[in-house]
Formats: C-alpha cells, sequence, structure tokens
C-alpha cells in the first residue's frame, strides 16, 4: 500500500550531488602540515524521496557513517551539494542550519553514548524544544514530551529517569523520541539497531516502520546488516571505500546485483538456515579493505575482485546502468559502477 | 539439574573416533557475581560438552551467561566478585575446578586456549606480533629465541597471513582487523590445544572477512582434530559450521540440538523466537515479528521458567515450575513444558 | 498495530518493576545531587568541618582568649598545661592558640588558590579541548611553560625577588603557576566528553556552543577536575607550608600553620607535640576537602544513585 504512494510521489526531499569529505593527515605539533587525506567519502550521489526508506550498506571504513554526519552538517563537507528542498545545505550557517536540522534529524548507532548520562530522559527529549522553543510553548513541553515517550512505547511516567536505568532497547527508543521531537520529514539512522540484542532489535525495527507510516518519515537507514536492511528499506545504495557501487530498488539490488562487490557481500551473509549451505555459491573475497587514504586507482574495489583487469585499474568506473542492459527491462538494468557489470547468480541475504 | 542431560551429550554428526569420552563436558555450573547491588546469577546449572572433532555453538544474547561460562571453563573468572557455588568442569574425566592453580595452569593455554571478539585489546601493542607468538614456545617449550620465531612464521602462514616472514616483526596496530583475528588464532593455535573456546570471534569484523575469518577456523578444527566451543549471539554464522548448538537463556541451556533439526524445527519457544524475528524476504512490508518485552535482570530472575513473562506460551505450570531439560529425540533436549507444541507449531 | 502497542506496555512494565516509583516532579542534575549529597554521611563531616574551619578562619576569639603572639621565653617547648590544652612551642607561645589563629592563612590559601587556579585551569583546559586544533597548540604550549617551573622553585625565585609574602602574592604565585595541572585534566575530560554521541546529538538539534559546553560537557567532564582539584587543595596548603618553612612565604606576624610546622620540624625529638597539633590540623582540613570533593563528584554520577 505504501509502496503505491510512494510510486506516485517521486519527489526528491534530499538530493546528494558529488559529495566528498576528505580528513587531512597532518604532521607537527604546532605549525601543523598536511601530509595527505583519509578519502572517507569520495564523490557520492543519490536522491532520497519523500516517504521513502534509502538503506546504505557497506563494510566499516566505507564512508557510511561520514555520510550521515555530512548530511546533519555534523562534518563540513570538502566539496559536493546536499540539496533540501532545493537550496543547498552543506555551506549554510547560525539560523539557517539551525532551521534546516529541525527538519532532518539523526538516530544515532550507540544508545549507551548517545544519552547524557547526566540529564533525565525528560530533558533528553525536552532539549529539542528549548534550542527551539517555537516548537513548543514553555507549559506545554512536559505533555509534549510524555506523548512522545507514548509514542515510542515507554511509560510516560519516566520523564525523572536518567538513561542507565533503561535497557539497550528502551535508549535506543528514547533517541528515537528525541529525533522525532521536532517533526522531522527526515530521519537519518546510522546503525539504529546494531547494538541491540536480536530478540530487541525487531521491537525498534517495528517502531521505526511504525512510525514511519505515522508521521509520514523519510529515512536514510545506514546498516551494515544486510537482512534487516533488506527488510525496511524501499532502495538500497551499496557503498565501498566512499564511492557507491550500486544503486536500485530492494529487489534490483537483493535479487539481481550487477555489482560484483555486491555480490560477495550477500554472498558472505551467513544464513541461519544450515540447508541453505549446499545450495549456494560463496565468493569468499580475498584480502582486506585498503585504507581509505590511500585507495586503488580506478575502481576501488579492483584489488579484491575476481574481474579485475587493465581497464579497471585505469579508468573509474561510472555509477550508471550497464551499457549492455540499458534497454531491457531487466531488474538487472540499475546503476551499478562496474566496467563489467553482470548479472550473477547468488543466493543472497535473508 | 538432571540425569538425562548429562548423557543427553551426544557427538555430533562428525562423530570423531574418540566418541565415547568428551573432552569437555560441563556438569551443573552455577556462577553468581557477588556485586553491590546483590548476587547476579549469571550461570544457574549448565550442562554441556565437546569431543574432538566437534564444534558446539553456545548461542545466547547479552546476559545470557554463554561468556561467563567459558571464562569459568578457561579459569579467567575474578574471583571475587564472581563464584562458583556448583558444578562440575572435566577435562578429560579430571575435575579442573579442584585442581591446584599449578595443574590448571598447564592445561590453559597448552590444552585450551581461548579467542577472544576483540583482538586489538587482547594483543599487546608494544610488542611485535611475531614477539608475542614466540613467546608461547619460549615459556612453554623452552625454545630460542631464533627457534622460536621460525615456528611463529610458520603459524602466521598458517593462518594464511600473506608474506609471514615480511610482517613477523609489525606490530599489532600494523595489522586489519581480519589479519590481527588471524594472529589470535595463531596464538591459540600455537600449542596445539585439544580444545579451542571462540568467544564472538568475528563479531567485530566485517561480513567478508567473517567468512574468510570463519572458514580458516573451521579448516584448522578439522585439521587438528580440535574440539570447538563458538560463542556467539548470531544465528548465521552458527549454521555454518556448527555440529550442535545449545541456545542460553538466563544462565541456562533451554535448548540444544544437532544444527539442522534446530533450524528446521526448534522445540523452545525463545529459539522459535529468536528465528522468526530475523527479517525475512516474504515479510517485507509486514511487521516483523518480535519477542515482546525485555532480556532478564539477572539480579532478579523471574520464578519458574525464566522465559515465561516473555513467551507466548506462557500458562500457569510456565510461571511456577522451572522446567527440566527434557529429551526431545536423541541428542537433543529442550526446556519448556509445552515443548510438544512448540516442536508442532 | 495492537501488538505493537501490547509489546510497548510490557516493557513498560517491566521497567516499572525493576525500579520504584519516584516523585512525579520535573528532575535537574544539579537538584538530584544536591538530594544525593543530603543523604550523604561522608558529606555532613566534610561539611560540617568545612564550616567549623570556616568560622575559627573568620572569628579566632570563638575557640580561644589567648593571644597568638603572647609568647613566653621561658615555657620554651613545655607540654600541656591548664589553660594551654596544647602546650607551648619553641618560643614559649601557646600551640592552641596558634593552631587556632593559624587556620585563617592556612585555610585562605587553600581554598583562594584552589579556586583561582581551578578558573584559570578550566577556561584555558575547556576552551584548548573544546575548540581543539590550533587553539590546543596555542593554549596547551602555554600550559606546558608554566607547567615547566616546579611550584616551589618559581616560589623561590619569584617571592625572594619581591620580598612579598602576603597572603594575596602566595595565592596569586601558586595559582599562576599550578593551574596547568587542572587545566590538563580538564582539557582531557573535555576531549573525551566533546567525543560522546550525545554532544553530537545535541549538535544535530542545532544546539548552541555555550549550551552543549554548560548542558552535556561540563557536567561530564567535572568529576575528574573536582577529585584532581581537591587533591590540589591539600598540595597547595603545604606547599605554602613549605615556602615559608624555606622563608620566602608567609612572615610573622602572620600565623599559619606553614610557618609553626616548619618551626617544629627543627625540635621534632625533644617537642613532638608542637609539630604534631599543626600538622594535623592541616591534615585534618586536607581530608575534608577530598572527602567533599568525593561526596560531590558521586552525587553529580546518576548512576551511583
Amino acid at each position: 500500500m505504501a509502496e503505491v504512494t510512494k510510486g506516485v510521489e517521486r519527489e526528491p526531499i534530499l538530493q546528494v550531488r558529488n559529495l566528498v569529505k576528505h580528513f587531512p593527515l597532518t604532521q607537527g605539533v604546532l605549525f601543523k602540515k598536511q601530509v595527505g587525506a583519509v578519502k572517507a567519502v569520495d564523490g557520492i550521489s543519490f536522491d532520497l524521496y519523500r516517504g521513502e526508506t534509502l538503506g546504505i550498506v557497506g563494510e566499516s571504513g566505507c564512508g557510511k557513517s561520514t555520510v550521515a554526519k555530512l548530511l546533519m552538517n555534523l562534518e563540513r563537507a570538502t566539496a559536493g551539494e546536499v540539496f533540501y528542498k532545493g537550496e543547498d545545505i552543506t555551506k549554510l550557517t547560525g539560523r539557517a542550519l539551525k532551521a534546516v536540522r529541525r527538519n532532518i534529524q539523526m538516530v544515532f548507532q550507540d544508545p549507551y553514548t548517545s544519552l547524557n548520562p547526566r540529564m533525565t530522559v525528560g530533558d533528553i527529549i525536552g532539549e529539542p524544544f528549548d534550542i527551539h522553543p517555537e516548537v513548543a510553548p514553555k507549559g506545554d513541553r512536559r505533555r509534549k514530551v510524555q506523548e512522545l515517550l507514548d509514542v515510542v512505547g515507554l511509560n510516560p511516567e519516566y520523564l525523572n529517569r536518567y538513561p542507565h536505568q533503561f535497557s539497550g532497547g528502551q535508549r535506543q527508543r528514547i533517541g528515537i523520541a528525541r529525533g522525532l521531537a521536532l517533526n522531522p520529514e527526515i530521519i537519518i539512522c546510522d546503525e539504529p539497531v546494531s547494538a541491540l540484542d536480536v530478540s530487541v532489535q525487531a521491537q525498534v525495527v517495528n517502531l521505526m516502520e511504525r512510525l514511519q507510516n505515522e508521521f509520514e518519515l523519510s529515512y536514510l537507514f545506514i546498516a551494515h546488516d544486510l537482512s534487516v536492511v533488506r527488510h525496511i528499506s524501499d532502495r538500497v545504495g551499496v557503498m565501498y571505500l566512499g564511492k557507491m557501487a550500486e544503486i536500485g530498488t530492494d529487489e534490483e539490488i537483493y535479487e539481481h546485483p550487477t555489482h560484483p562487490y555486491t555480490q560477495a557481500l550477500l554472498s558472505a551473509v551467513p544464513v541461519p538456515d544450515p540447508e541453505a549451505r549446499g545450495g549456494r555459491e560463496r565468493i569468499i573475497l580475498s584480502g582486506d579493505v585498503p585504507s581509505p587514504a590511500n585507495p586503488p586507482s580506478g575502481c576501488r574495489f579492483r584489488t579484491r575482485c575476481w574481474k579485475a583487469q587493465d581497464k579497471c585499474a585505469e579508468e573509474i568506473p561510472l555509477l550508471a546502468v550497464p551499457e549492455a542492459l540499458k534497454d531491457t527491462d531487466s531488474l538487472a538494468a540499475h546503476a551499478s559502477a562496474c566496467h563489467f557489470a553482470e548479472e550473477k547468480d547468488v543466493v543472497g541475504a535473508a | 539439574m538432571t540425569t538425562t542431560e548429562k548423557t543427553a551429550a551426544v557427538p555430533g554428526p562428525r562423530t570423531p573416533e574418540a566418541a565415547g569420552s568428551p573432552l569437555l563436558q560441563v556438569r551443573d555450573l552455577h556462577v553468581e557475581f557477588h556485586t553491590r547491588d546483590g548476587v547476579v546469577k549469571a550461570v544457574n546449572g549448565v550442562n554441556y560438552s565437546v569431543s574432538a572433532g566437534e564444534t558446539l555453538a553456545v548461542l545466547g544474547e547479552s546476559g545470557s551467561g554463554k561468556s561467563v561460562t567459558a571464562q569459568a571453563i578457561m579459569g579467567i573468572l575474578d574471583m571475587p566478585p564472581a563464584k562458583i557455588p556448583q558444578g562440575e568442569i572435566l577435562f578429560r574425566g579430571q575435575d579442573m575446578l579442584t585442581m591446584s592453580g599449578e595443574q590448571r595452569r598447564k592445561i590453559r593455554g597448552a590444552k585450551i586456549a581461548m579467542i577472544f571478539q576483540d583482538a586489538l585489546s587482547s594483543l599487546n601493542p608494544v610488542l611485535s606480533v611475531g614477539y608475542q607468538l614466540g613467546e608461547m614456545f619460549r615459556v612453554h617449550q623452552g625454545l630460542s629465541k631464533k627457534a622460536a620465531k621460525a615456528k611463529a612464521i610458520e603459524l602466521m602462514d598458517k593462518v594464511k597471513i600473506p608474506a609471514a616472514a615480511n610482517r613477523v616483526g609489525d606490530y599489532p596496530h600494523q595489522f586489519s582487523g581480519g589479519m590481527r583475528q588471524r594472529i589470535m588464532i595463531a596464538m591459540a593455535l600455537a600449542l596445539e590445544p585439544d580444545l579451542i573456546i571462540a568467544d564472538e570471534p568475528t563479531t567485530a569484523l566485517d561480513v567478508t572477512v567473517q567468512a574468510q575469518v570463519m572458514d580458516l577456523l573451521a579448516e584448522l578444527q578439522r585439521e587438528y582434530n580440535m574440539g570447538l566451543i563458538l560463542i556467539t549471539h548470531d544465528l548465521g554464522v552458527v549454521a555454518d559450521v556448527a555440529d550442535k548448538i545449545a541456545v542460553m537463556y538466563a544462565g541456562r541451556i533451554v535448548e540444544h540440538a544437532p544444527v539442522g533439526e534446530l533450524y528446521k524445527n526448534p522445540a523452545h519457544p525463545y529459539t522459535r523466537g529468536l528465528l522468526d524475528s530475523i527479517p525475512r524476504l516474504d515479510q517485507k512490508g509486514q511487521e516483523l515479528y518480535a519477542i515482546k518485552g525485555l532480556p532478564p535482570n539477572l539480579l532478579n530472575i523471574p520464578g519458574g521458567c525464566a522465559f515465561h513473562p516473555r513467551c507466548p506460551k506462557a500458562q500457569d505450570v510456565c510461571r511456577a515450575d522451572v522446567p527440566a531439560l527434557a529429551t526431545v529425540a536423541d541428542g537433543r533436549g529442550s526446556a519448556c513444558h509445552f515443548w510438544k507444541e512448540t516442536i508442532d507449531g | 498495530m495492537p501488538e505493537m502497542t501490547k509489546t510497548a506496555a510490557d516493557e513498560a512494565v517491566a521497567a516499572a518493576e525493576a525500579v520504584p516509583e519516584q516523585a512525579e516532579k520535573a528532575r535537574s542534575l544539579w537538584g538530584d545531587a544536591w538530594r544525593d549529597l543530603r543523604r550523604n554521611p561522608i558529606f555532613y563531616i566534610s561539611a560540617v568541618l568545612i564550616l567549623f574551619l570556616v568560622v575559627i578562619s573568620i572569628w579566632p576569639s570563638i575557640m580561644t582568649s589567648t593571644s597568638p603572639y603572647a609568647c613566653d621565653v621561658a615555657k620554651s617547648a613545655q607540654g600541656a598545661a591548664p589553660g594551654h590544652p596544647f602546650g607551648f612551642d619553641k618560643q614559649g607561645c601557646d600551640v592552641y592558640a596558634r593552631t587556632v589563629h593559624g587556620a585563617r592563612a592556612s585555610v585562605t590559601v587553600g581554598i583562594c588558590t584552589t579556586l583561582l587556579a581551578a578558573v584559570i585551569g578550566c577556561l584555558m583546559g575547556g576552551l584548548a579541548g573544546f575548540f581543539g586544533g590550533w587553539w590546543d597548540s596555542l593554549l596547551s604550549r602555554i600550559g606546558d611553560i608554566f607547567f615547566g617551573i616546579p611550584i616551589l622553585l618559581g616560589g623561590i625565585v619569584f617571592l625572594s625577588v619581591v620580598k612579598g609574602g602576603s597572603i594575596f602574592t602566595v595565592v596569586l604565585l601558586m595559582a599562576v603557576l599550578g593551574w596547568p595541572q587542572i587545566a590538563r585534566i580538564a582539557r582531557g575530560a573535555v576531549i573525551t566528553a566533546k567525543q560522546q554521541d550525545y554532544v553530537q546529538a545535541a549538535r544535530a538539534l542545532g544546539a548552541s556552543t555555550p549550551r552543549m559546553l554548560l548542558r552535556h560537557i561540563a557536567p561530564n567532564a567535572l568529576a575528574p577536575v573536582i577529585v584532581v582539584a581537591t587533591i590540589a587543595l591539600g598540595t597547595y596548603i603545604s606547599l605554602e607550608a613549605t615556602l615559608s618553612f624555606l622563608g620566602v612565604g608567609l612572615k610573622p606576624p602572620t600565623v599559619s600553620w606553614g610557618i609553626d610546622i616548619s618551626q617544629a620540624a627543627t625540635q621534632i625529638r625533644n617537642a613532638p607535640h608542637t609539630l604534631l597539633y599543626p600538622a594535623g590540623a592541616l591534615s585534618l582540613t586536607v581530608l575534608a576537602f577530598i572527602m567533599l570533593g568525593d561526596a560531590v563528584r558521586d552525587a553529580l554520577d546518576p548512576k551511583l544513585r
């Protein structure tokens, strides 16, 4: 049902264009000299549509968390633009930035460090109203905070408790309540369930889906757990070493991946079914992810890719629908940054 | 608790020659922590056994007691605050809890080795990897520095670290996460132990690296015919490598079974809940199945079956009586009053 | 949806069981800390001691009518006598009266130096830690310069030049040389707190810099500073004593424990009581402040409630 409305609207609410973040590597104590840069995010573009969930997957060091920080303006982009309703928000400061922040909020990964241990739950969830007093008049705040607690499934009487009195799942609900307080349009979720126990993960995923429907939220859902991402996402982007390797609908990515990295990633996911063991082809990649301070030339995946040829070292593959598939209506015809993109049958995750 | 479970320790499908007598048997183990807030009952009567060449996966969430049990086996619990009021840990038939400290030290490292989740903090950052690997041989076998280094290189080759001879002098921080975990495996292997306990060995690693490390571990286990206890919270990791699984909840084993049967047809509502809460393709757009409620507070474990406040099948009897580990089939047990209904539904 | 609500309600119930129900009024960290302090016996013991010290510093005549200057060399180093419970020192002055009157100098030096050093230290360390980069390099290097000068050596050089020896100069000197110690701790604590996700979360909400510093960083960075400051307070009182002993600190006619300890030290064998009482008073004072610091630190940590 939700899919139908999404299909009709297709209105991008956030447009990311060639986003780059390089962290300078410096030497020297007083007079710092730049000796290089960690290319955490190196030219990423995508759209986030209203009401949809875009999942971003990738391994540690691929830059997915940096993307979240850039979108939140917690880090300044080195280059590139992020358009929110047509306005580039990467260069905003002061009042204009504060206004945008009302509409783009974040849920953090670690529910143990993302809540100030010395503030009560009431103060934590009420803080957005202190910062943006226009959202809730002073006398109304307590009631608002209690409403929010109720919305995320916590007892509204818990106002005066401290975070350490809650379990991980409950704390993540508090973090979600804080993110919802300003009634944002977009919520950036950076690994929101990966720190939680398996039995609690499902509760939080369900909560997030319910809130999305209730408040018409758009999610950017960053995670490394492929099955959770598939469950919650309408579209999925796969990142590798600061670049987008492949992006498409969940079905396109999971059922018809064309980038070798996506294929390897999907096949490496352990499946909780011993009988699937025999039937699936597992691609076990050799080696480790190279350092983002010194990424390989050309295609960044080429050092671990079984298809790599000379061309891959020379030319950076663009993120585009592969030539060969362009005119087909196959689900494999989606953007993939590989010179030799083609479908390969892997038994995907979940 | 009951005698059934002691005998229920039937070897898995890849039964090795040493069947009859298991390598390690844990019997009715209890571990408590005496804290300022009261007694935390972390392990409440655990029984399991591993034979040579066999992989036992111990599955559980945080606070289930899976890691504490392993630490008790290794004898690396801080006592106090920990206390083992009851239980036996038999290694080749000898109870390690009643041994002298000296005897125990001889077993630890040489006969039973452990691999931890966080390889970076388990390695000494100021000593080279080669030195740390070689130390095992110098201390335990009295090898010379040169011979120990040669052994270290050999081990690094064994765990497939590329260009081992060149990297033997490198420090832990110069290796990637996956490589560090390989070094930890090499260290565990150094003295060719009979049993390896791996506590979440791949949790901190990326998926593509996880697969490499698990494969390596399984391969080496076969080669050396070791027993392997694999402690994890990840249902997926276990499925590929384990022979049998023990599921823990609130310090007890609630279900144990050969790996295939457990996934196909769980006999405990908790196991069923865990399996059901993994997102599946056909559930897209639907609400995920979620086990309701919160994991138990170990200071105050619910009476009767510890899982009853979260269990969809709970009845009065569950609130009153602790279910014994009933034999479901040969080599299979479930600690649920209603395991028959669970296995059918 | 009904399933969801049920789940939530169950969770609520579970948590309610874990923690006893609390009062309805909205709470704050400081309010809770104060409530917590009032239940802590250590706080009462230390507070009463400190209050007592402050009172006798202001009105020493409450405790004794004997003048600390009324000395009779004939009674030099004699033991306790009626009306003179602590006996007499080398010059034949009443030790009890000198101990009571000495509180003013020692307590003033201790408290003022600590406060001044803490203010400068927190400011410099906090700015260096929070803004990092260029600020950090500059402020940390300035701190290192002062840190490199031992307070004792700096004190001897400076005080022998200005020939001052008033409480004001001693306080100023020790604070100027002592702040880098607190600044280092404050800087580290601020850097740790700054990296926490909750500070990022506040930024993401659009919080201003003062808000992040005061609401999020300061309360979490305060604990180590309090501990170091209370220990430093004892050190400052002892340092004042050492400077006086070396003849460059406070000078008679000012009465201070430091002066008395330094004078008594030469005759520790034949008249130990002349050392015992001022030294005991000094230890008790230091202990009182350390206990207070501990109590405050614990009260500010909700996890210990």
